[in-house]
């Protein structure tokens, strides 16, 4: 009875908690690199070293008027942030952070749940999200703001159809759709996926960019273009969430590219025996370092990188893309079967 | 019990949203609604035992399917809906009376279905593999080869003539 | 079974009454919807993953049908500048 409410409901809460945590956090670790990668300081006003800056802009945003257009659609102008916000967000229920550990005597394992088809779901919620920006965009009953989310979702379904096609050729390796499933399978193997299908790994990366509307293909948000893009009508909490949704997508990316290229919670070398004092830092650590590096390299990026055209990003995603991931996919099944044997 | 409840209840909204879809005057809220009743549907499939299921009528259905509907409906934007005057020609009250005959034919063949001789439960296949996805990708790809690689073939056509069909010009 | 019956007749109803042929396509998919509920609740059932199996053709071939749908209303838009089925005859163009 315990172990089917009270235990997933105390993993929700701690999850949900530390996203929301971390996503306000990330609002200043972002201004903090890229400051740094331009050297200068960043926020360094509200509290020591700017640490308290995400609290201030939490209040300025929370105490800011909240704006709707006079003819705009009011149940789609609310219920659009909500939409963007939630797919971001329940997607955590099935990222592994960590095998089963023993909490107060109890083994608990960490993660909430484990779905047989987990990576699926992962890509279907996906597609839901892309509903946030449409809606968004439509509901603001202006003309700038609808060209921008129809640009922004094209480029997401876009971008969406490469990253599913790659996804197979690691679904492929790990013969399982489940994400521990996945894990375990980088464990049975003695090799992080990154290795074994590298192309598969930048494939991610870069469409793990186009689909969290990040830079280099942050066009349809950038405030130089479209006056600001799906979101120019909103102001205040609104606002605030939709920009929480990105960051949130943006962890969740990087969580997922950790867990299927890095080895989630495993730690390096794991089959190493040698290397087992290692094993002193927890699994979740290692997650969680694995999975702080990647967003460290979207943030680089964003600060490195020029931003695409749109008929540049497009042709990308179609032309570049996805035969890129289909050709992946073709070579892994070949070598799969040649070498591996179709039970490896 | 509990899974008694649930279909209710979820029966109960699906039924609700689509009746919405069909009703409403707006047609981007009745596209909505269509998005909602596939998640409500796609809860079902969970419910019936078909979690892969579930997860692709999310992913084709309501991330795609309707995905393009929205598009469409945007493009297509109108300021005045067509129902907005009423047509002498149509006979509104004839259509709801044809459907409802139908409805009565179906639940009069499903009453008679069950009450007539049952055919006996053909168990499936034996399976080497278990696991739901597992079981559906297995017949995919051994007794339902053909139809597999028919329905590509339908895909990559469908795909070809959309694409002609919405080019400006050719 | 009655949910999915319900369901097409309410799809039914839709395909008939609406003037707009958006909303018409859009009471198809709920007839197809329907028709994949019966699929799925026979093979519960029966416990046979064929249905599924059968179900995730329809989901193919409906998404197939509706890009082609789309596809022809947007031409059809472009030339007559209108949604409403009763003013799209082809016999009267």
């Amino acid at each position: 009875m315990i172990d089917h409410f009270v235990v997933p409901l105390l993993k929700i809460l701690v999850v949900l908690n530390a996203t929301l945590v971390a996503v306000t956090y990330m609002v200043l670790l972002e201004r903090k690199v890229i400051a740094w990668a331009q050297s200068r300081l960043g926020p360094m006003r509200v509290g020591p070293y700017g640490i308290l800056q995400p609290v201030a802009d939490a209040v300025k945003l929370m105490i800011k008027e909240d704006i709707t257009p006079v003819r705009a659609d009011k149940w789609v102008f609310t219920a659009a942030p909500i939409i963007s916000m939630v797919p971001a967000l329940i997607v955590y229920a099935v990222i592994p952070f960590g095998p089963e550990v023993s909490i107060f005597g109890r083994k608990v394992t960490l993660y909430i749940t484990d779905v047989n088809v987990g990576l699926l779901y992962l890509v279907s919620v996906a597609s839901v999200g892309v509903y946030g920006i449409i809606l968004a965009g439509y509901a603001s009953n202006s003309k700038y703001p609808l060209l921008a989310s129809l640009r922004a979702s094209a480029q997401l379904i876009s971008y969406e159809a490469a990253v599913t096609l790659t996804l197979v050729s690691v679904i492929l390796m790990s013969g399982t759709l489940s994400m521990v499933g996945i894990v375990n399978a980088q464990y049975t193997k003695h090799v992080w996926f990154v290795f074994a299908q590298p192309i598969a790994f930048v494939l991610v990366l870069i469409g793990g960019l186009a689909e969290t509307n990040r830079a280099p293909f942050d066009l349809p948000e950038a405030e130089q273009e479209l006056t600001g893009g799906f979101h120019t009508e909103y102001s205040g909490m609104r606002f605030a969430l939709f920009f929480l949704a990105e960051y949130a997508n943006m962890i969740v990316v990087s969580s997922v590219v950790t867990t299927l290229f890095l080895g989630g919670w495993l730690r390096p070398f794991p089959n190493v025996a040698a290397l087992s004092f290692l094993g002193i830092v927890p699994s979740w650590a290692w997650f969680l370092i694995k999975s702080f590096v990647f967003l460290y390299i979207f943030i680089w990026i964003r600060a490195t990188l020029p931003r695409y055209r749109y008929d540049q990003l497009m042709r990308l995603g179609w032309k570049v893309l996805i035969p890129l991931a289909i050709a992946n996919l073709v070579v892994t099944g070949i070598v799969k079967v040649l070498w591996l044997g179709v039970g490896g | 019990m509990g899974q008694a409840i649930a279909f209710y209840t979820l029966a109960a909204f699906i039924l609700g949203f689509a009746v919405l879809v069909v009703s409403t005057k707006d047609t981007v809220h009745s596209v909505l609604f269509l998005v909602l009743d596939f998640l409500f549907v796609a809860a079902l499939y969970v419910l019936l035992g078909a979690p892969f299921l579930a997860v692709i009528q999310v992913l084709v259905y309501a991330g795609g399917i309707v995905v393009l509907y929205l598009f469409v409906v945007m493009l297509v934007n109108l300021k005045r809906p067509p129902e907005a005057h009423h047509d002498p020609h149509r006979r509104t009250t004839l259509g709801f009376g044809l459907a409802i005959a139908v409805l009565l034919e179906l639940v009069v063949i499903g009453v008679y279905q069950t009450v007539g001789p049952v055919a006996a439960a053909v168990p499936g296949p034996a399976m080497p593999v278990t696991g739901n996805t597992e079981q559906v990708g297995w017949l995919l790809y051994t007794s339902y080869l053909i139809p597999f690689e028919i329905a590509s073939m339908l895909l990559l056509v469908a795909m070809i003539g959309a694409i002609v069909l919405a080019k400006r010009e050719l | 079974m009655l949910l999915s019956a319900a369901l097409f007749m309410i799809g039914v109803v839709g395909v008939m009454i609406r003037r707009n042929i958006i909303v018409i396509f859009m009471s198809i998919e709920l007839i197809l919807n329907a028709v994949n509920i019966n699929l799925v609740a026979f093979s519960s059932q029966l416990q046979n993953v064929v249905g599924q199996v059968f179900a995730v053709f329809v989901i193919a071939v409906a998404a197939a049908e509706a890009a082609v749908g789309l596809g022809i209303i947007l031409a059809f838009y472009r030339n007559k500048e209108t949604v409403n089925i009763d003013e799209m005859n082809l016999m009267r163009w």
